[in-house]
């Protein structure tokens, strides 16, 4: 099964009851699948006139308390910045699936990790954060849908799978695991359905012009982003133990350095890799652990180096850090890898800074 | 914003007048002679009068109006601006027998919101568009809007509004009533009372369509703004009849064929 069709699947598997997108290139097939199968059993599924109509459909089916989401790939994930911070202001749950491509502009529909930033740093307007989730195969793709919708519901939160256009076409062998939404979804006792005798009304909102009020509405938010840092972050550690080099990678390009991590163990270079699955929470605390013992740190991106950041931000100058990236729709090889990596070790530690 | 109406003793015999359950007691934050104040009231009242309250969700979007919440007594989303009838849209198709209304203003509806309004209005979603039509952005200080006659005078048209330089007054009543999804338009005013009646019937109207599945139903109410067109309220309304009526002519503009 095609990667974009695993999230679609176990969307539908999942309990989601509304999807609302915009055909684009290398994502259609989660629309094209929901359009089909979803709609088959009992889906809400709507193709909208544009990515900003998408988010915001989703906003107001949320808001009314049904389990919804949508999908897009770059271009398309920046036209829906604006009502993904509303979302997160309005605290409403919902799934987000970027299906990465490269950039900038209208770049290319091939694979790409271009986002990184756009997708963990907020990418809207406003002090707000998305639960960031990176699969690297086409399992994690059906099942980080189910952990998706459980994370959304459970800190009332937008949540986004983050993969590229590879891991969106690739097929592989995947499985569903038993999931009974109805032992998942929560009680929303907020949501817009209609104001019964017994309550006041419930309105959403991200309007709050008394800048006190304001200043509340952002300190509770930062306290449940807190609280989602200590209780969420997930990183995967691979061959670490002993290892004087760790490669650090997400999504595809974790799959490409764990090859590089094989091939430079058969070489005699101990080698581990790190893989983050929450990129946002960023597992900070594990690149520490890590570079306390380790010689020297080689990140990997489809991309220009932009977790290279956030890895330099846990590493605080402890060992030192390299970036290797391809840009603009290429994967890099194994190999390419393995190359970078040779080049760090034999390269005089004082040469071991910066390069942009 | 939660002041409060003072209390007031009246005897329930002499009371002639009375608020309905589906208003709040919060007081308007808008301006002296403003419509907005009578459209919430008679948008309310129709709701209160059909005994819809417990299935009627709203939407209100940026503008004047953003708001409402804070007046209407129903559950309510507010929207990102012009997003309106895509958060409505996704409210209904969720929950298909419940009422859903937006409330929009001109520069959310016509101008920002267009091609949210034209494709909502096309799928013909099950739902009510109320639409403010003042010819100006109040919110922000009395700005050109999409619907500002020629030769006004706005903020943003300080000369008066030309077609060199702005383009004409949209008519995008007209063009949603164009729409086969579309089943039912008017555009009413709210500044005497025969337009007020002429108002609550085609609320009423619209929501009884609604819960008939007829589709998207478009009621524009003409009303004024005496802050932003620098006049008092009864200039205002003078100004409105011999000058918005001409471009936006009131009247039921797509009635459902028998």
């Amino acid at each position: 099964m095609k990667g974009n069709e695993a999230i679609a699947e176990a969307a539908i598997r999942a309990g989601c009851q509304g999807y609302f997108g915009y055909p684009i290139t290398p994502q259609s097939e989660i629309l094209e699948y929901l359009t089909d199968e979803g709609r088959k059993r009992g889906m809400v599924v709507l193709q909208a006139e544009s990515e900003v109509a998408s988010i915001n459909m989703v906003y107001g089916a949320s808001g009314a308390g049904a389990r919804v989401m949508t999908s897009s790939s770059s271009p398309g994930i920046s036209l829906m910045q604006e009502g993904i911070s509303y979302i997160a202001c309005a605290e409403l749950p919902c799934l987000i699936v970027n299906i990465n491509r490269g950039g900038p502009g209208l770049g290319t529909i091939q694979p790409s990790q271009g986002d990184y930033f756009q997708s963990t740093k907020g990418g809207g307007h406003g002090d707000y954060r998305l639960i960031v989730l990176a699969p690297a195969s086409v399992q994690e793709m059906a099942d980080f849908v189910y952990d998706a919708f459980d994370l959304a519901d459970k800190y009332r939160n937008p949540v986004m799978i983050l993969a590229d256009g590879a891991l969106g076409q690739m097929m592989e062998k995947v499985e569903f695991k038993k999931y009974n939404p109805a032992d998942h979804i929560p009680p929303k006792p907020w949501a817009t359905v209609g104001k019964t005798r017994d309550r006041e009304r419930n309105f959403l909102t991200s309007l709050h012009i008394q800048p006190e009020k304001m200043e509340q509405i952002n300190l509770a938010l930062q306290e449940k982003y807190r609280t989602i840092t200590r209780n969420e972050t997930r990183s995967e550690s691979i061959e670490t133990d002993d290892a004087d080099y760790i490669l650090v990678g997400y999504g595809l390009a974790a799959r490409i350095a764990h090859r590089a991590v094989e091939i430079a163990r058969e070489k005699g270079i101990r080698a581990g890799l790190l893989r983050p699955i929450t990129l946002w929470p960023f597992p900070y605390g594990r690149v520490q652990e890590l570079a306390t013992k380790a010689k020297g740190i080689l990140v990997i991106e489809m991309n220009a180096g932009q977790m290279v950041e956030d890895v330099r931000l846990g590493v605080e100058g402890r060992v030192p850090v390299k970036f290797y990236g391809r840009m603009g729709g290429i994967i890099p090889s194994p190999d390419e890898v393995v190359h970078a990596l040779e080049s760090m070790i034999h390269q005089p530690v004082e040469a071991n800074v910066e390069e942009y | 914003m939660e002041t409060a109406l003072a209390h007031t003793d009246i005897e329930m015999m002499d009371c002639v007048y009375e608020k309905p359950d589906t208003l709040t007691d919060q007081r308007f934050h808008y301006c002296p002679g403003c419509g907005h104040g009578v459209a919430h009231r008679v948008l309310m009242e129709v709701i209160d009068e059909l005994g819809i309250q417990e299935q009627t969700i709203g939407v209100a979007p940026v503008g004047c109006s953003v708001f409402a919440y804070h007046y209407m007594n129903v559950d309510m989303q507010e929207a990102a601006h012009g997003r309106a009838s895509a958060v409505a849209t996704g409210i209904k198709r969720m929950h298909p027998d419940k009422y859903v209304y937006t409330y929009q203003g001109d520069g959310d509806l016509a101008a920002i919101g267009t091609a949210e309004t034209i494709h909502t209005a096309n799928r013909g979603e099950n739902i009510l568009v109320v639409f403010i039509n003042n010819a100006i952005y109040g919110m922000t200080g009395g700005q050109m809007a999409p619907t500002t006659l020629l030769g006004m005078k706005t903020s943003t048209s300080p000369a008066g509004r030309t077609i060199e330089t702005a383009g004409f007054p949209i008519k995008i009543t007209e063009m949603v009533a164009m729409l086969p999804g579309v089943y039912y338009v008017a555009r009413t005013s709210v500044h005497t009372p025969n337009a007020v009646r002429q108002l609550k019937k085609a609320l009423t109207k619209a929501f009884q369509y609604q819960k008939q599945g007829k589709g998207t139903c478009f009621v524009e109410v003409v009303s004024n703004c005496p802050s932003g067109w620098k006049m008092t309220p009864l200039q205002a309304n003078k100004w409105m009849e011999e000058n918005m009526f001409p471009v936006f002519p009131p009247g039921e503009i797509k009635v459902p064929k028998n």
